[in-house]
Protein backbone atom coordinates (compact mmCIF):
# COMPACT_ATOMS: atom_id res chain seq x y z
CA UNK A 1 0.00 0.00 0.00
CA UNK A 2 1.16 2.97 0.85
CA UNK A 3 2.68 4.20 -2.00
CA UNK A 4 0.31 7.46 -2.83
CA UNK A 5 2.54 9.27 -4.23
CA UNK A 6 2.46 11.70 -1.34
CA UNK A 7 5.20 14.28 -1.68
CA UNK A 8 7.36 14.97 -4.86
CA UNK A 9 10.44 13.52 -5.36
CA UNK A 10 13.95 15.21 -5.54
CA UNK A 11 12.76 18.15 -3.64
CA UNK A 12 15.62 19.78 -1.68
CA UNK A 13 18.19 17.21 -2.94
CA UNK A 14 21.39 18.67 -4.66
CA UNK A 15 21.51 19.06 -8.07
CA UNK A 16 23.47 16.29 -9.41
CA UNK A 17 22.27 15.95 -12.75
CA UNK A 18 25.63 17.32 -14.19
CA UNK A 19 27.54 14.62 -12.23
CA UNK A 20 25.65 12.01 -13.94
CA UNK A 21 26.93 11.69 -17.45
CA UNK A 22 24.49 10.60 -20.26
CA UNK A 23 26.49 7.16 -20.41
CA UNK A 24 25.77 6.37 -17.06
CA UNK A 25 22.40 6.88 -17.13
CA UNK A 26 21.45 5.05 -20.38
CA UNK A 27 23.49 2.50 -18.97
CA UNK A 28 21.50 2.05 -15.75
CA UNK A 29 18.31 2.28 -17.69
CA UNK A 30 19.20 -0.33 -19.85
CA UNK A 31 19.81 -2.90 -16.71
CA UNK A 32 16.28 -1.91 -15.61
CA UNK A 33 15.00 -2.39 -19.25
CA UNK A 34 16.66 -5.65 -19.49
CA UNK A 35 15.13 -5.99 -16.08
CA UNK A 36 18.23 -6.62 -14.22
CA UNK A 37 17.78 -6.17 -10.31
CA UNK A 38 20.04 -3.04 -8.79
CA UNK A 39 21.67 -3.99 -5.22
CA UNK A 40 23.11 -1.39 -2.70
CA UNK A 41 26.42 -0.22 -3.71
CA UNK A 42 25.36 -0.28 -7.57
CA UNK A 43 25.61 2.84 -9.29
CA UNK A 44 22.32 4.64 -9.52
CA UNK A 45 21.00 8.34 -10.85
CA UNK A 46 20.75 9.98 -7.40
CA UNK A 47 16.63 10.50 -8.46
CA UNK A 48 15.88 7.21 -8.16
CA UNK A 49 18.01 6.84 -4.48
CA UNK A 50 15.96 9.42 -3.57
CA UNK A 51 12.75 8.33 -4.81
CA UNK A 52 13.34 4.85 -3.25
CA UNK A 53 14.09 5.80 0.16
CA UNK A 54 10.60 8.06 0.09
CA UNK A 55 8.56 5.33 -0.95
CA UNK A 56 10.46 2.77 1.33
CA UNK A 57 10.59 4.70 4.33
CA UNK A 58 6.81 6.08 3.98
CA UNK A 59 6.03 2.66 3.76
CA UNK A 60 8.11 1.35 6.63
CA UNK A 61 6.05 4.48 8.43
CA UNK A 62 2.87 3.16 7.76
CA UNK A 63 3.74 0.13 9.05
CA UNK A 64 4.76 1.65 12.04
CA UNK A 65 1.70 3.74 12.19
CA UNK A 66 -0.48 1.20 11.11
CA UNK A 67 0.19 -0.96 14.66
CA UNK A 68 -2.24 2.00 16.36
CA UNK A 69 -5.67 1.29 15.24
CA UNK A 70 -5.10 -2.46 15.84
CA UNK A 71 -3.36 -1.64 19.16
CA UNK A 72 -6.74 0.16 19.91
CA UNK A 73 -8.50 -3.44 20.30
CA UNK A 74 -6.20 -5.70 21.31
CA UNK A 75 -7.23 -5.04 25.36
CA UNK A 76 -11.16 -5.94 24.26
CA UNK A 77 -10.63 -8.60 21.58
CA UNK A 78 -13.92 -10.40 22.62
CA UNK A 79 -11.90 -14.10 22.55
CA UNK A 80 -8.72 -15.51 23.68
CA UNK A 81 -8.41 -16.65 20.04
CA UNK A 82 -8.84 -13.16 18.49
CA UNK A 83 -6.76 -11.83 20.89
CA UNK A 84 -3.58 -13.72 20.20
CA UNK A 85 -4.46 -13.61 16.34
CA UNK A 86 -4.70 -9.75 16.61
CA UNK A 87 -1.55 -9.46 18.73
CA UNK A 88 0.14 -11.78 15.91
CA UNK A 89 -1.04 -9.64 13.07
CA UNK A 90 0.10 -6.69 15.08
CA UNK A 91 3.56 -7.99 15.54
CA UNK A 92 3.97 -9.03 11.57
CA UNK A 93 3.33 -5.07 11.05
CA UNK A 94 6.45 -4.09 13.37
CA UNK A 95 8.20 -6.65 11.32
CA UNK A 96 7.19 -5.25 8.73
CA UNK A 97 8.56 -1.76 9.42
CA UNK A 98 11.41 -3.41 10.19
CA UNK A 99 12.45 -5.22 7.18
CA UNK A 100 11.40 -2.09 5.03
CA UNK A 101 14.06 -0.19 7.52
CA UNK A 102 16.69 -2.32 6.97
CA UNK A 103 15.57 -2.26 3.24
CA UNK A 104 15.69 1.77 3.32
CA UNK A 105 18.93 1.73 5.40
CA UNK A 106 20.68 -0.15 2.07
CA UNK A 107 20.29 2.79 0.02
CA UNK A 108 22.69 5.18 2.67
CA UNK A 109 20.03 6.44 4.98
CA UNK A 110 20.43 6.15 8.62
CA UNK A 111 17.64 4.61 10.32
CA UNK A 112 17.51 7.67 12.93
CA UNK A 113 17.12 9.80 10.16
CA UNK A 114 14.06 8.23 8.90
CA UNK A 115 12.61 7.91 12.63
CA UNK A 116 13.56 11.74 13.03
CA UNK A 117 11.66 12.80 9.87
CA UNK A 118 8.40 10.45 10.96
CA UNK A 119 8.52 11.98 14.34
CA UNK A 120 8.57 15.30 12.73
CA UNK A 121 6.24 15.17 11.19
CA UNK A 122 7.83 15.80 8.00
CA UNK A 123 7.74 12.60 6.49
CA UNK A 124 4.61 10.88 5.09
CA UNK A 125 2.77 7.43 5.97
CA UNK A 126 -0.44 6.24 4.61
CA UNK A 127 -3.54 8.03 4.81
CA UNK A 128 -5.64 5.02 5.89
CA UNK A 129 -4.42 4.95 9.27
CA UNK A 130 -5.88 8.45 10.37
CA UNK A 131 -9.15 6.66 10.83
CA UNK A 132 -10.58 5.48 14.49
CA UNK A 133 -11.11 2.56 14.72
CA UNK A 134 -14.61 2.60 16.67
CA UNK A 135 -15.88 -0.77 17.11
CA UNK A 136 -14.77 -4.71 16.92
CA UNK A 137 -15.81 -4.85 13.41
CA UNK A 138 -13.54 -2.27 11.80
CA UNK A 139 -10.16 -4.49 12.87
CA UNK A 140 -12.25 -7.09 10.70
CA UNK A 141 -12.75 -4.69 7.98
CA UNK A 142 -9.55 -3.45 8.01
CA UNK A 143 -7.87 -6.63 7.73
CA UNK A 144 -10.40 -7.85 4.90
CA UNK A 145 -9.95 -3.87 2.99
CA UNK A 146 -7.26 -2.51 4.38
CA UNK A 147 -4.70 -5.34 3.92
CA UNK A 148 -6.72 -6.43 0.98
CA UNK A 149 -5.72 -3.31 -0.72
CA UNK A 150 -1.99 -3.20 0.49
CA UNK A 151 -1.61 -7.08 -1.20
CA UNK A 152 -2.80 -5.53 -4.30
CA UNK A 153 -0.29 -3.03 -3.91
CA UNK A 154 2.63 -5.29 -2.52
CA UNK A 155 2.51 -7.99 -5.21
CA UNK A 156 3.89 -5.81 -8.26
CA UNK A 157 6.15 -4.71 -5.55
CA UNK A 158 7.97 -8.12 -5.28
CA UNK A 159 9.16 -7.70 -9.13
CA UNK A 160 10.44 -3.91 -8.12
CA UNK A 161 14.05 -3.18 -9.56
CA UNK A 162 15.38 -2.33 -6.44
CA UNK A 163 16.72 -5.86 -4.87
CA UNK A 164 16.29 -4.98 -1.70
CA UNK A 165 12.75 -3.47 -1.42
CA UNK A 166 11.49 -6.34 -4.05
CA UNK A 167 13.33 -9.31 -1.33
CA UNK A 168 11.63 -7.12 1.63
CA UNK A 169 8.03 -7.22 -0.28
CA UNK A 170 8.42 -10.91 -0.79
CA UNK A 171 8.60 -11.49 2.59
CA UNK A 172 5.97 -8.98 3.76
CA UNK A 173 3.25 -10.61 0.93
CA UNK A 174 3.69 -13.87 2.34
CA UNK A 175 2.39 -12.79 5.30
CA UNK A 176 0.10 -10.31 4.39
CA UNK A 177 -2.10 -13.52 3.37
CA UNK A 178 -3.38 -14.37 6.94
CA UNK A 179 -3.86 -10.46 7.77
CA UNK A 180 -6.30 -10.02 4.64
CA UNK A 181 -8.24 -13.75 5.61
CA UNK A 182 -8.07 -13.22 9.15
CA UNK A 183 -10.13 -9.86 8.71
CA UNK A 184 -12.30 -11.75 6.38
CA UNK A 185 -13.11 -14.42 8.66
CA UNK A 186 -13.69 -11.81 11.17
CA UNK A 187 -16.57 -10.14 9.45
CA UNK A 188 -17.81 -13.15 7.87
CA UNK A 189 -18.53 -14.34 11.76
CA UNK A 190 -20.16 -11.16 12.60
CA UNK A 191 -22.27 -11.09 9.46
CA UNK A 192 -23.74 -14.71 10.40
CA UNK A 193 -24.00 -13.59 13.72
CA UNK A 194 -27.37 -11.47 15.53
CA UNK A 195 -28.76 -8.26 13.61
CA UNK A 196 -26.59 -5.85 15.76
CA UNK A 197 -23.51 -7.38 14.54
CA UNK A 198 -24.18 -7.71 11.42
CA UNK A 199 -25.15 -3.73 11.30
CA UNK A 200 -21.83 -3.32 13.26
CA UNK A 201 -20.08 -5.37 10.08
CA UNK A 202 -21.68 -3.13 7.51
CA UNK A 203 -21.26 0.24 9.87
CA UNK A 204 -17.76 -0.92 9.45
CA UNK A 205 -17.37 -1.06 5.78
CA UNK A 206 -19.49 2.00 5.38
CA UNK A 207 -17.13 3.91 6.88
CA UNK A 208 -13.66 1.96 5.70
CA UNK A 209 -14.78 1.73 2.26
CA UNK A 210 -13.95 5.05 0.86
CA UNK A 211 -10.65 5.36 2.72
CA UNK A 212 -9.37 2.48 1.48
CA UNK A 213 -10.03 3.10 -2.40
CA UNK A 214 -7.93 5.69 -1.39
CA UNK A 215 -4.92 3.95 -0.13
CA UNK A 216 -4.12 3.53 -3.98
CA UNK A 217 -3.23 6.97 -4.06
CA UNK A 218 -4.82 9.92 -6.60
CA UNK A 219 -6.22 9.46 -9.88
CA UNK A 220 -3.23 8.91 -12.91
CA UNK A 221 -4.09 12.09 -14.73
CA UNK A 222 -2.77 13.96 -10.89
CA UNK A 223 -0.08 11.44 -10.10
CA UNK A 224 2.97 13.52 -10.35
CA UNK A 225 5.51 11.21 -10.79
CA UNK A 226 4.75 7.74 -11.60
CA UNK A 227 5.76 8.15 -15.02
CA UNK A 228 8.87 8.01 -13.97
CA UNK A 229 8.28 5.25 -11.38
CA UNK A 230 7.30 3.09 -14.08
CA UNK A 231 10.22 3.22 -16.33
CA UNK A 232 12.71 2.43 -13.50
CA UNK A 233 10.32 -0.39 -12.53
CA UNK A 234 9.50 0.21 -9.13
CA UNK A 235 5.99 0.67 -9.77
CA UNK A 236 4.42 -2.07 -12.55
CA UNK A 237 0.47 -0.54 -12.42
CA UNK A 238 -0.88 2.35 -12.24
CA UNK A 239 -2.82 3.75 -9.02
CA UNK A 240 -5.90 3.34 -11.07
CA UNK A 241 -5.54 0.25 -12.36
CA UNK A 242 -4.60 -1.26 -9.19
CA UNK A 243 -7.76 -0.01 -7.03
CA UNK A 244 -10.07 -1.11 -10.34
CA UNK A 245 -8.60 -4.29 -9.46
CA UNK A 246 -9.12 -4.16 -6.22
CA UNK A 247 -13.09 -2.88 -6.56
CA UNK A 248 -13.22 -5.73 -9.05
CA UNK A 249 -12.19 -8.45 -6.36
CA UNK A 250 -13.68 -7.34 -3.31
CA UNK A 251 -17.47 -5.73 -4.34
CA UNK A 252 -18.20 -10.05 -4.91
CA UNK A 253 -16.43 -10.28 -1.06
CA UNK A 254 -18.96 -8.25 -0.13
CA UNK A 255 -22.03 -9.86 -1.46
CA UNK A 256 -20.66 -12.61 -0.09
CA UNK A 257 -21.06 -11.48 3.55
CA UNK A 258 -24.81 -9.99 2.47
CA UNK A 259 -23.27 -6.67 2.49
CA UNK A 260 -24.01 -3.02 0.68
CA UNK A 261 -21.35 -1.18 -0.78
CA UNK A 262 -21.40 2.39 0.26
CA UNK A 263 -21.78 3.87 -3.30
CA UNK A 264 -25.27 4.25 -4.63
CA UNK A 265 -23.99 4.41 -7.94
CA UNK A 266 -21.36 1.24 -8.48
CA UNK A 267 -22.46 -1.10 -11.63
CA UNK A 268 -20.88 -3.91 -13.18
CA UNK A 269 -20.24 -2.99 -16.73
CA UNK A 270 -20.65 -6.08 -18.51
CA UNK A 271 -18.88 -4.56 -21.83
CA UNK A 272 -15.40 -3.83 -19.99
CA UNK A 273 -16.16 -6.70 -17.38
CA UNK A 274 -15.52 -4.48 -14.33
CA UNK A 275 -17.15 -2.11 -12.07
CA UNK A 276 -18.01 1.24 -12.81
CA UNK A 277 -17.89 3.69 -9.38
CA UNK A 278 -18.51 7.03 -8.03
CA UNK A 279 -15.73 9.74 -8.31
CA UNK A 280 -13.66 9.46 -4.86
CA UNK A 281 -13.83 12.81 -2.49
CA UNK A 282 -9.85 13.91 -3.53
CA UNK A 283 -10.64 16.66 -0.93
CA UNK A 284 -10.83 14.16 2.20
CA UNK A 285 -8.12 12.76 0.89
CA UNK A 286 -6.00 15.78 0.96
CA UNK A 287 -7.08 17.15 3.90
CA UNK A 288 -5.97 13.59 5.20
CA UNK A 289 -2.33 13.66 4.24
CA UNK A 290 -1.80 16.86 4.72
CA UNK A 291 -2.28 16.24 8.91
CA UNK A 292 -6.03 17.02 9.03
CA UNK A 293 -7.36 13.54 9.13
CA UNK A 294 -9.34 12.13 11.97
CA UNK A 295 -6.51 10.86 13.98
CA UNK A 296 -3.28 12.77 12.50
CA UNK A 297 -1.88 14.41 15.79
CA UNK A 298 -3.43 11.39 17.55
CA UNK A 299 -1.44 9.12 15.79
CA UNK A 300 1.88 11.07 15.96
CA UNK A 301 1.40 11.96 19.58
CA UNK A 302 1.60 8.22 20.10
CA UNK A 303 4.38 7.39 18.35
CA UNK A 304 6.35 10.58 19.80
CA UNK A 305 5.83 9.79 23.46
CA UNK A 306 6.57 5.59 22.74
CA UNK A 307 10.10 6.89 21.19
CA UNK A 308 10.50 9.35 24.10
CA UNK A 309 9.77 6.85 26.84
CA UNK A 310 12.03 3.99 25.25
CA UNK A 311 14.97 6.22 25.20
CA UNK A 312 16.03 5.15 28.58
CA UNK A 313 16.06 1.53 27.58
CA UNK A 314 18.22 2.07 24.51
CA UNK A 315 20.53 4.38 26.53
CA UNK A 316 20.93 1.22 29.21
CA UNK A 317 21.16 -1.17 26.52
CA UNK A 318 24.05 0.49 24.38
CA UNK A 319 25.94 1.72 28.27
CA UNK A 320 25.93 -1.68 29.11
CA UNK A 321 27.55 -3.26 25.91
CA UNK A 322 29.80 -0.28 26.27
CA UNK A 323 30.79 -1.61 29.55
CA UNK A 324 30.78 -5.97 28.61
CA UNK A 325 33.05 -4.94 25.88
CA UNK A 326 35.47 -2.61 27.75
CA UNK A 327 36.02 -4.97 30.49
CA UNK A 328 36.39 -7.97 27.76
CA UNK A 329 38.94 -5.58 26.00
CA UNK A 330 40.61 -5.51 29.25
CA UNK A 331 40.64 -9.09 30.49
CA UNK B 1 18.22 12.92 23.41
CA UNK B 2 19.39 9.30 22.28
CA UNK B 3 22.89 9.49 21.55
CA UNK B 4 23.66 7.51 18.45
CA UNK B 5 21.87 4.58 17.23
CA UNK B 6 22.50 0.92 17.65
CA UNK B 7 24.61 -0.29 15.35
CA UNK B 8 23.46 -2.57 12.37
CA UNK B 9 24.20 -6.27 11.99
CA UNK B 10 23.46 -8.40 9.18
CA UNK B 11 21.35 -11.66 9.08
CA UNK B 12 22.01 -14.66 7.64
CA UNK B 13 19.07 -17.95 8.41
CA UNK B 14 19.70 -21.18 7.80
CA UNK B 15 15.87 -22.38 6.51
CA UNK B 16 16.00 -26.04 7.39
CA UNK B 17 19.35 -28.52 8.41
CA UNK B 18 21.13 -29.53 4.77
CA UNK B 19 20.72 -25.93 3.10
CA UNK B 20 23.56 -22.83 3.70
CA UNK B 21 22.62 -19.92 5.55
CA UNK B 22 21.06 -16.68 3.17
CA UNK B 23 20.83 -13.49 4.05
CA UNK B 24 17.61 -12.56 5.25
CA UNK B 25 17.96 -8.44 6.05
CA UNK B 26 19.08 -6.61 9.19
CA UNK B 27 18.70 -5.50 12.55
CA UNK B 28 19.91 -2.99 15.23
CA UNK B 29 21.01 -4.01 18.28
CA UNK B 30 23.04 -3.07 21.25
CA UNK B 31 25.65 -6.15 21.23
CA UNK B 32 26.19 -9.86 19.63
CA UNK B 33 23.17 -11.38 21.79
CA UNK B 34 20.69 -9.15 21.17
CA UNK B 35 20.85 -9.02 17.52
CA UNK B 36 20.33 -12.57 17.53
CA UNK B 37 17.63 -12.04 19.46
CA UNK B 38 16.25 -8.82 17.70
CA UNK B 39 17.00 -11.40 13.90
CA UNK B 40 14.77 -14.53 15.78
CA UNK B 41 11.86 -11.66 16.22
CA UNK B 42 11.81 -9.99 13.04
CA UNK B 43 13.00 -12.69 10.48
CA UNK B 44 11.88 -16.15 12.52
CA UNK B 45 7.97 -15.31 13.82
CA UNK B 46 6.86 -18.59 11.65
CA UNK B 47 9.70 -20.88 12.19
CA UNK B 48 11.68 -20.21 9.01
CA UNK B 49 14.78 -20.81 10.58
CA UNK B 50 16.84 -23.69 12.58
CA UNK B 51 20.07 -21.50 12.90
CA UNK B 52 20.72 -17.55 12.98
CA UNK B 53 23.70 -15.93 11.78
CA UNK B 54 24.25 -12.27 12.76
CA UNK B 55 27.38 -10.26 11.87
CA UNK B 56 28.13 -6.28 12.61
CA UNK B 57 27.43 -4.87 9.41
CA UNK B 58 30.96 -2.95 9.03
CA UNK B 59 32.74 -5.72 9.62
CA UNK B 60 31.84 -7.56 6.17
CA UNK B 61 33.94 -6.92 3.67
CA UNK B 62 33.23 -6.76 0.17
CA UNK B 63 33.53 -6.91 -3.86
CA UNK B 64 32.90 -3.18 -5.35
CA UNK B 65 30.27 -3.08 -7.61
CA UNK B 66 32.20 -0.44 -9.84
CA UNK B 67 34.95 -3.14 -10.73
CA UNK B 68 32.95 -5.86 -11.18
CA UNK B 69 34.18 -6.70 -14.82
CA UNK B 70 37.88 -6.30 -13.69
CA UNK B 71 37.63 -8.19 -10.35
CA UNK B 72 36.12 -10.89 -12.19
CA UNK B 73 37.96 -10.72 -15.53
CA UNK B 74 40.49 -13.61 -14.31
CA UNK B 75 38.22 -16.31 -14.98
CA UNK B 76 36.81 -14.91 -17.85
CA UNK B 77 38.84 -16.52 -20.78
CA UNK B 78 39.28 -19.53 -19.31
CA UNK B 79 36.34 -21.20 -20.76
CA UNK B 80 38.07 -24.54 -21.11
CA UNK B 81 37.21 -24.64 -17.24
CA UNK B 82 34.01 -25.47 -18.21
CA UNK B 83 32.83 -29.34 -19.18
CA UNK B 84 30.97 -28.57 -22.53
CA UNK B 85 35.15 -26.88 -23.97
CA UNK B 86 35.49 -30.62 -24.74
CA UNK B 87 34.24 -32.17 -27.90
CA UNK B 88 33.81 -36.33 -27.25
CA UNK B 89 32.63 -38.39 -29.68
CA UNK B 90 28.82 -39.17 -29.46
CA UNK B 91 29.47 -43.20 -29.37
CA UNK B 92 31.26 -42.68 -25.85
CA UNK B 93 28.43 -43.03 -23.38
CA UNK B 94 28.94 -42.22 -19.78
CA UNK B 95 31.35 -39.22 -19.95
Amino acid sequence: MYTQGLDQAGKGGPDTREAESRAQLDAFQARIDAEEKIEAKDWMPEAYRRTLIRQISQHAHSEIIGMQPEGNWLTRAPTMKRKAILLAKVQDEAGHGLYLYSAAETLGVSRDEMVGDLLSGKAKYSSIFNYPTLTWADIGAIGWLVDGAAIMNQIPLCRCSYGPYSRAMIRVCKEESFHQRQGYELMLTLCRGTDEQKAMAQDALNRFWWPALMMFGPNDAASSHSAQSMAWKIKRFSNDELRQKFIDVTVPQAEFLGLSVPDAALWFNENTEHYEHSDIDWQEFFDVISGNGPCNRQRLAKRRKAHDDGAWVREAARAYADKKAAAEAAA
Amino acid sequence: MTRQEWPLYEVFIRTRSGLSHRHAGSVHAADDEMALNNARDTYTRRSEGVSIWVVRSDRIVASDPAETSAFFDPAEDKIYRHPTFYDIPDEVENL
